[in-house]
C-alpha cells in the first residue's frame, strides 16, 4: 500500500514521465521486433553470402546490383503489375459491397459479419480451399464435367487467373471495411440537399458520396495493394511454379536457395518501391492534386 | 401567381405503427413567413419533409402553387430547402457549394460566377473573402449563410428552413431573425420555418401552425395563437400561463360566472367556446394580465383570488412574483419593472395579496385532443 502511493506519488510530481511509462511497451515491442530485425536485414543485405546459408563478414554491394538483372526486374514489374489489378478489381468489386451494407439498415451488423467471417480461418486454410474448387477434379470442373458443358477438365489451378482470384478473395475485406467505414459516417442531409438541389441518383454518387468516400477508398487500396505485393504464398499454392511473384523470390532466397544476403536485398528493393509508391501519393495529395 | 403556394389537404404519414402526421390541413399563402411550431415529436418536420419531397405521404395532396405533387421528386417541386446541420458539402468550397445547384440545372457556365456572388452577397458575404474557403473554415453563423445562399440561388419559389438557427448563439439568432424575415420580405419568397423556439416564431412569421401530436392544435397569426390560446396545448406552449377551472353559469351578453375552488369569477368568452370547453371549464391567463393588491383594496370589476407570495424572482424587464393560491396552486405574475431601486415591488416573501385579473383578459380553453 505505502509502496503503491509511492510510485503514484513520484508519477504524479512527473506529468511527463507518465506518458514515457505509458509510451514503453509499445515502444519497446517495436524496437526490438521490428527495428532491429530490419536492422539486421539492412546488413545481411550488405554481406557477402555464407555457404550453408547465414552470412560471412565484408561489405559488397553485389546483391543489390544482382537485382537489377532483367530477369528479377521482370519478376518485380510482375509482381507492381498483379497487385495494381488485384487492388483494381477488389475496388471495383470491394465498393458496390460496401455502399450496399452502409445502406443495409438493420442487417448492416449481419453483412459486416459475413465480411469479416473468412478471417476467422487462416489465410493458408482459405487458399487450400481455393485448390479444391479449381483442381481438375475439384468443385468446378466437376459440376460442368457432370452438367455436360465440358468433356475435358479446364485448366484452371497453377495459371495467373488462379493466382488473381486468390488475391482478390484474400484482400477483399481489407478494401471494403475502410470503404464502409467512410461511407458509413456519410451524412443523409447531404444527400437530400444535392436532390432537392437538382442532382439525379447519378450525380449524387458523382458529385457528393464518391468524394467523400475517398479517404476510405484510399485507405482500402493501400491495404489491399500492399499486402498483395510482399504476398506469396497465394502465388505458390495457386499459380505452381509458373507465376513466380517477388515474394516467393525473397522466401526461395532464404529457403532453398540459401541466398540471405541476396533475399535481403531483394526485401529492400521492395521496400523501397512500397514506400515511394506511397510517399509519391501523398506528395501528390498535398500539393492538392488528389483528394483526401 | 394566385391561389396558394403550398396547399396541404389531409396529409397523413405513420412511421410503423406511430402516426407523424395526422390529417393536417393547411394553405399557405404566396410570400408568406410560415412556421410549423411545437415540442419535437410534434410531427412538424415531418410536415416539412412531405412538402419537400424527402416523405411521400400515406394520405392527402400537397401541392404546389395549385399542382398536386405528391409524386414528383424534390427537384421536381421548385423548393429550396436549409437545413438544421447545414449540409454544406465539405469537400467542396463556399462558391462551388453554392454553384452546385445551379451545375445540376445546367445553368451556363458564363451565368454562374455572377449568379454566385450574388447569392452571397444576397446572405451578406463577401464573395471574394469567403468564395474559396471550405465549409470547415467557417464558423456557424456564416455557414448557415452559405446553405441560405445555395438553396436562395435557384431562386425557389418556396423555401423550407428546418430549425435552420437552431445551433448558433441568442445574439446571433436573433440577428439571423431579423434577417431572414427581411429575405422574406425583399424576395417574395414563402417561407416555410419549422421551429420548436415560440419565440422565433412569434419574432418572424406571418402565422403560425402550432403542432401536437401530428395535428395542428392552432393555426393564426402571433397575435391570434398567442392572445386566443385555444387549448392549455398552445397556452402553455407559447409564452406562461397560469390555468383556473370551475363551472360556469351564463350571465348573458357574453358574460359567465365560473364557479371553482378558487372562488367565483366572471369571463368574457362567446358561448360556442364555453359549450366546447364542457362541465368544466378551464381557463388560461397569462402572467401579465394578472395584478396584485392588497387584499382589500380589489378595484371593483376585478376577479381576485388571495393567495401568499411565495417568491419575487427579478428578471430584468419584468418581475415575477410566485403566488400561493389559497386552495393550494401556484401561480406566476409579471409585474412590469418600474425600478427597483426607485420604485421597488411592495411585496416579499410570505406577503398577504389578492391576484387580480379583468373578466376580459383571460381565455376560455377547448379541451386538448
Amino acid at each position: 500500500m505505502n509502496h503503491r502511493r509511492r510510485v503514484l506519488g513520484w508519477f504524479a510530481r512527473r506529468p511527463s514521465a507518465s506518458g514515457y511509462a505509458l509510451l514503453a511497451p509499445g515502444l519497446i515491442w517495436l524496437v526490438v521486433f521490428f527495428l532491429a530485425p530490419i536492422g539486421l536485414m539492412l546488413a545481411y543485405s550488405a554481406m557477402k553470402r555464407g555457404l550453408y546459408g547465414g552470412v560471412e563478414p565484408g561489405f559488397t554491394l553485389e546483391h543489390y546490383r544482382r537485382f537489377f538483372d532483367p530477369l528479377y526486374l521482370d519478376i518485380l514489374f510482375r509482381t507492381v503489375m498483379w497487385s495494381l489489378v488485384c487492388t483494381v478489381l477488389c475496388l471495383v468489386i470491394g465498393y458496390p459491397v460496401a455502399f450496399l451494407i452502409a445502406r443495409a439498415g438493420r442487417w448492416r451488423q449481419w453483412l459486416l459479419f459475413l465480411v469479416v467471417l473468412p478471417f476467422w480461418t487462416s489465410f493458408l486454410v482459405r487458399m487450400f480451399a481455393m485448390i479444391f474448387l479449381l483442381r481438375d477434379t475439384g468443385f468446378i470442373n466437376g459440376l460442368l464435367l457432370r452438367l455436360g458443358l465440358i468433356t475435358e477438365p479446364l485448366e484452371l489451378l497453377y495459371t495467373p487467373g488462379a493466382v488473381m482470384l486468390g488475391l482478390v478473395y484474400g484482400f477483399l475485406p481489407l478494401m471494403i471495411l475502410p470503404i464502409y467505414a467512410s461511407l458509413e459516417k456519410l451524412d443523409d442531409a447531404l444527400l437530400e440537399a444535392a436532390e432537392v438541389l437538382g442532382a439525379r441518383p447519378w450525380a449524387r454518387f458523382n458529385r457528393v458520396i464518391f468524394p467523400l468516400s475517398l479517404p476510405g477508398v484510399v485507405a482500402g487500396s493501400l491495404l489491399t495493394f500492399i499486402p498483395a505485393l510482399g504476398s506469396f504464398v497465394t502465388s505458390d499454392l495457386l499459380g505452381g511454379a509458373k507465376q513466380v511473384m517477388i515474394g516467393n523470390l525473397i522466401q526461395n532466397q532464404f529457403t532453398v536457395a540459401r541466398n540471405w544476403p541476396f533475399g535481403s536485398a531483394a526485401a529492400f528493393v521492395l521496400m523501397g518501391v512500397v514506400l515511394a509508391a506511397v510517399v509519391g501519393y501523398l506528395r501528390r495529395r498535398d500539393a492538392g492534386n488528389l483528394p483526401a | 401567381m394566385s391561389g396558394p403556394a403550398v396547399q396541404l389537404r389531409n396529409i397523413v404519414k405513420r412511421f410503423g405503427a406511430a402516426l407523424a402526421v395526422d390529417r393536417v390541413s393547411v394553405d399557405i399563402q404566396p410570400g408568406e413567413f410560415f412556421s410549423l411550431l411545437g415540442p419535437s415529436g410534434c410531427g412538424k418536420t415531418t410536415t416539412l419533409r412531405l412538402i419537400a419531397g424527402f416523405e411521400s405521404a400515406d394520405a392527402g395532396d400537397i401541392l404546389i402553387t395549385g399542382e398536386r405533387v405528391n409524386d414528383r421528386r424534390p427537384y421536381e417541386r421548385g423548393v429550396g430547402m436549409v437545413f438544421q446541420s447545414y449540409a454544406l458539402f465539405p469537400h467542396l468550397s463556399v462558391a462551388r457549394n453554392v454553384a452546385f445547384g445551379l451545375e445540376q440545372r445546367r445553368v451556363p457556365k458564363a451565368e454562374m460566377p455572377a449568379r454566385v456572388s450574388r447569392a452571397l452577397q444576397l446572405v451578406r458575404l463577401d464573395p471574394a473573402t469567403y468564395g474559396e474557403r471550405m465549409p470547415a473554415q467557417l464558423s456557424g453563423g456564416q455557414r448557415q449563410r452559405v446553405a441560405l445562399a445555395r438553396a436562395l440561388v435557384l431562386e425557389p419559389r418556396i423555401l423550407l428552413l428546418d430549425e435552420p438557427l437552431g445551433a448558433l448563439d441568442l445574439k446571433l439568432r436573433k440577428e439571423m431573425q431579423l434577417e431572414l424575415k427581411a429575405l422574406n420580405r425583399t424576395l417574395g419568397i414563402t417561407f416555410i420555418y419549422v421551429t420548436h423556439d415560440q419565440e422565433e416564431a412569434l419574432t418572424m412569421s406571418d402565422r403560425i401552425a402550432v403542432m401536437d401530436s401530428g395535428r395542428i392544435a392552432q393555426l393564426g397569426t402571433p397575435a391570434d395563437v398567442y392572445e386566443n390560446p385555444r387549448t392549455a396545448f398552445v397556452a402553455s406552449f407559447i409564452g406562461g400561463s397560469n390555468f383556473l377551472s370551475g363551472q360556469a353559469d351564463s350571465l348573458g351578453d357574453r358574460r359567465w360566472r365560473l364557479v371553482g375552488r378558487h372562488g367565483t369569477f366572471v369571463v368574457r368568452a362567446e358561448p360556442e367556446v364555453v359549450v366546447r370547453g364542457g362541465t368544466e371549464v378551464r381557463i388560461a391567463i397569462r402572467p401579465e394580465w394578472m395584478d396584485l393588491f392588497p387584499t382589500d383594496q380589489v378595484p371593483a370589476g376585478e376577479n381576485a383570488v388571495p393567495g401568499t407570495v411565495q417568491e419575487v424572482i427579478y428578471l430584468g424587464e419584468t418581475i415575477h412574483v410566485l403566488v400561493a393560491l389559497d386552495p393550494g396552486e401556484v401561480v406566476t405574475v409579471a409585474l412590469r419593472n418600474e425600478g427597483q431601486l426607485i420604485k421597488p415591488v411592495p411585496w416579499v416573501r410570505g406577503s398577504r395579496v389578492a391576484v387580480a385579473w379583468l373578466p376580459e383578459d383571460c381565455q376560455v380553453l377547448e379541451p386538448d385532443t
